[in-house]
């Protein structure tokens, strides 16, 4: 504090003149696919598509869910699992501090966010990758909390949908990050056993040790339009093939094409074909007219 | 013999030439050398054994690769009788990358599944390298239902660098034939013993690895990820594999530690290689003991112990 505002009686003071602009930063927003610039609050009012050319950007756990669900209809299932770096694993940064920055950008513990909520009234459970804490990847805390989320679905008889957006397993955690493909795949046979249904949405990107676990193992796969959706990445299959690949390969329009998914849908849909889906699935009354 | 000897067992070879040249020597003359050549065979067992001591996570996975490593069908005919070789995934193809088959072992009928590379260049395209493709799992799934069905334990051997990434295989859905068994594996109705006998390459090694038991070859590896690809992404750098080989735990001494493998089998000193013999010997007997645990429990307390092992994978800690 400087020895004038020292001297300002502290009811003319201005707290955090710094932070203070008249344009607030995030106000436009540039399409990556058409260039448009977007008035912020429009692109969120169109659930983060973009209203020229249907682009959809990439949207955090929470977007996600509050985009999906009834307004105020959340519960938070297993907020309080934390990553633990049984490994002391250490590459050009600690294992620790990588998890202690995603922590801080991202303001979740870890890769998954688990909830219980309604959908059109109908009670489900939702669990969606958070793409931005270490590229959405899985280690024993999304393994653990996707196992959990599953067992509350089965426990309370309830549609268990997963939105995936991740690289793969988790690199720091090796082995351990491996088996929760076993994990999570597992649990879903008892799902599967039970008729409990699980719709997976593939979102950009699902990739490797996700894309090769539950998020293949849906009743029904529903993918968001031009995601990234494979088992190995793009530039290992040029590498190993040495040829460029042909557009549009590894994406939702491809995997559709080779029968892998479902269906494509816009994200401003979704929650109405959801519905309409899981009423059929539940033999509940039509949700929907 | 040729043994191909790696970079770290130079001083190995060099001893074993020096033996070689003796021999050659004590054919022409009638002097009796045969003493010195036992001196020295001893020295290089001794020197074996102290380098073999203390071997680096990237020296063993080396190891795991070495060029003569026996592969799955070598344990097979030197482990089983009777093996019958089935094909195909009743889709789309037979992939020569995946073999399996029913056969004995020791007389009891099984059911045998493995990833299998090619020794000569020739045949290493044709296995492509050990490297399936979705119909390689699709199979290996096939053959596995069989089994269930005809109430035959399934004994697989882990050996691969990783899912094949192609073109072909991602339009097939290799993501997707990799799922399907491990959810398909965690409920068969019937033992399910898993061996990593080289390279347990991530989700392509998984895809058939997971089961009642995991066994690991004393110098076999087994990753999420390959050192150099872990390197390349984490360091920036292929150059640094032997670190990431280190910060990744791949050997089988740390998994057991970790409690994430159940048992490592010994390899006879210098590796599997070095006498495959005696090494299919030792696993087919940890095999047998194996079996005779597992068919022990019924099928209910089979599938219960195995779905909670699976459970069991990880480690979290909660506060709030």
């Amino acid at each position: 504090m400087s020895w004038f505002e020292k001297l300002l009686p502290a009811r003319i003071r201005t707290e955090n003149k710094k932070t203070r602009r008249t344009v607030p930063e995030g106000l436009w927003q540039k399409c990556p696919v058409c260039q448009a610039v977007l008035y912020r609050a429009e692109l969120e009012r169109s659930l983060n598509v973009c209203p020229k050319c249907t682009h959809h950007f990439r949207i955090s756990a929470r977007e996600r869910l509050n985009f999906f669900l009834d307004p105020d209809s959340q519960q938070e299932l297993n907020a309080t699992c934390q990553p633990v770096d049984m490994l002391k694993f250490k590459d050009s940064k600690k294992y620790k501090d990588r998890i202690s920055q995603a922590q801080k950008t991202t303001k979740e513990n870890d890769a998954l966010v688990s909830v219980t909520g309604t959908l059109h009234g109908m009670a489900v459970v939702v669990c969606a990758f958070e793409f931005g804490f270490m590229g959405g990847s899985m280690g024993s805390v999304v393994g653990e909390k996707f196992v959990r989320a599953a067992n509350h679905a089965l426990e309370k008889n309830l549609p268990f949908i997963s939105f995936a957006a991740s690289g793969g397993a988790r690199m720091q955690e090796a082995l351990f990050s491996l088996m929760q493909m076993a994990k999570t795949s597992a649990v879903l046979a008892r799902l599967r056993n039970k008729s409990v249904p699980f719709v997976s949405v593939l979102t950009d990107p699902t990739m490797g040790g996700v894309s090769a676990s539950f998020a293949m193992l849906g009743d029904v796969h529903i993918a968001e339009p031009n995601a990234l959706i494979g088992f190995a990445g793009p530039r290992v299959i040029e590498q190993t093939v040495r040829e460029t690949l042909p557009d549009g390969f590894q994406r939702s329009e491809f995997l559709q094409q080779h029968g892998a998914i479902d269906f494509i849908v816009d994200r401003r849909e979704l929650r109405q074909r959801m519905a309409n889906l899981l009423s059929i699935l539940t033999h509940q009354p039509a949700l929907i007219s | 013999m040729n043994l191909n000897f790696l970079e770290f067992e130079q001083p190995i070879a060099e001893l074993e030439a020096k033996i070689e040249e003796l021999r050659y020597v004590g054919d022409d003359t009638e002097i009796n050398i045969s003493d010195e050549i036992n001196r020295l065979q001893a020295k290089s067992r001794e020197l074996t054994a102290s380098i073999f001591n203390k071997l680096s996570s990237w020296q063993i996975s080396q190891l795991a690769r070495h060029p003569q490593r026996p592969y799955t069908l070598d344990y097979v005919h030197k482990m089983f009788t009777h093996f019958e070789e089935l094909h195909g995934d009743r889709a789309f193809a037979d992939d020569p990358a995946i073999v399996g088959g029913v056969a004995r072992l020791q007389g009891e009928p099984v059911m045998v599944i493995g990833q299998q590379k090619g020794r000569d260049t020739k045949e290493k395209v044709l296995r492509n390298f050990g490297m399936p493709r979705p119909e390689g799992y699709r199979k290996a799934l096939r053959l596995m239902r069989l089994a269930e069905r005809f109430s035959l334990p399934i004994l697989t051997f882990i050996d691969t660098p990783g899912a094949y990434p192609g073109v072909d295989a991602e339009e097939r859905g290799q993501s997707e034939a990799i799922a399907r068994n491990l959810l398909e594996m965690s409920q068969l109705k019937t033992p399910i013993i898993c061996t990593v006998i080289g390279e347990g390459g991530s989700g392509g090694a998984l895809a058939i690895g997971v089961g009642d038991k995991t066994n690991m070859l004393q110098y076999s590896t087994y990753s999420v990820i390959s050192p150099e690809g872990c390197a390349s992404i984490l360091w920036k750098s292929a150059e640094k594999a032997a670190d990431a080989a280190e910060a990744l735990g791949i050997t089988a001494e740390r998994l057991s530690e970790l409690g994430l493998i159940e048992t490592v089998i010994a390899e006879p000193l210098g590796g599997a290689h070095r006498d495959v013999a005696k090494m299919a010997q030792t696993l087919s007997q940890q095999l047998l003991e194996d079996l005779q645990g597992l068919q022990k429990l019924s099928t209910d307390d089979l599938l219960t112990q195995r779905y909670q092992r699976f459970m069991a994978y990880g480690q979290i800690s909660e506060v709030s």
